[in-house]
């Protein structure tokens, strides 16, 4: 769907709370705008945003038109243990993008 | 007598509708969100729930030039143990095209009830967090924001 950039810290102290950032390509627009021809220029947001961790719901958006385009989210988790994030974005559509990231817990 | 108030009622009543046409035709934005229909939404998402002010902290910027990015960070005084955390935080606006904005769901395993992302405006106004807490419990903490460039219904300028 699109280009995602997600920043975790690749080693965390077990019961740290670490913060992680996300941001996806995406124009979220509004549906409200009127385009150059004239005629409105259809809705098309990032409705969803879900984070799990090691297969745990850590995280979840709604999201609404008045998220600015390009939607940046930051957050703060638990780093219990070694394993993987995924971060997963879902449109209007339906459509839906995953990224991973691997985190080393010591 | 009575006609006499009669009459004055009925010129007062069509300067009051001359007024108030006036005004509506003045107001440009198409279905703006009002002050009202964001205390409806904050309605919707949390039931019944007594709101108290406090433990919510809502960053944003005082005056924004550009409405179509705005940072903002939101923060709930909340331990977040299994037994005491934060599970929602919502954020309404007063007068963008729809009063929603964000809402997000986290648990114990958040470690800190906190976020940031970046909204857009529409206007000058005042928007408002409102966290759900594991006990049932709603607090809120708004903050007013000045809009110099409006976001959502400005034309492309692509």
């Amino acid at each position: 769907m699109a280009r995602a950039l997600i920043h975790v810290p690749a080693t965390a102290k077990r019961g740290e709370v670490i913060e992680i950032k996300t941001l996806i390509a995406h124009v979220m627009e509004t549906g409200y705008r009127v385009g150059v021809t004239g005629k409105p220029i259809p809705r098309d947001i990032i409705d969803d945003f879900v984070c799990t961790y090691n297969g745990e719901e850590v995280f979840r958006a709604k999201l609404y038109p008045a998220i600015a385009a390009n939607p940046y989210i930051s957050f703060f988790t638990l780093a219990a243990e070694s394993g993987t994030i995924v971060f997963s974005w879902t449109d209007q559509h339906g459509a839906t993008q995953v990224q991973t990231a691997p985190i080393t817990v010591e | 007598m009575p006609q006499h108030r009669h009459s004055r009622r009925t010129i007062l009543q069509a300067a009051g509708a001359l007024a108030g046409g006036g005004l509506l035709q003045l107001s440009t934005t198409p279905a703006a969100a009002t002050p009202e229909t964001m205390q409806d939404a904050i309605r919707a998402v949390i039931g019944e729930a007594a709101v108290q002010n406090g433990k919510v902290k809502l960053d944003l910027p005082q005056i924004v030039e550009n409405g179509n990015a705005v940072p903002c960070t939101v923060a709930v005084d909340s331990p977040m143990t299994a037994t005491d955390y934060v599970k929602a935080i919502h954020i309404f606006n007063e007068k963008n095209p729809q009063p929603y904005v964000i809402s997000v769901q986290l648990g114990p395993r958040a470690g800190r009830a906190a976020f940031s992302t970046r909204i857009r405006l529409a206007d000058s106004q005042t928007i408002t967090a409102i966290a759900e807490l594991s006990d049932g419990t709603c607090w809120s903490g708004a903050t007013d924001v000045i809009v110099t460039l409006a976001a959502c219904i400005e034309e492309s300028i692509h």
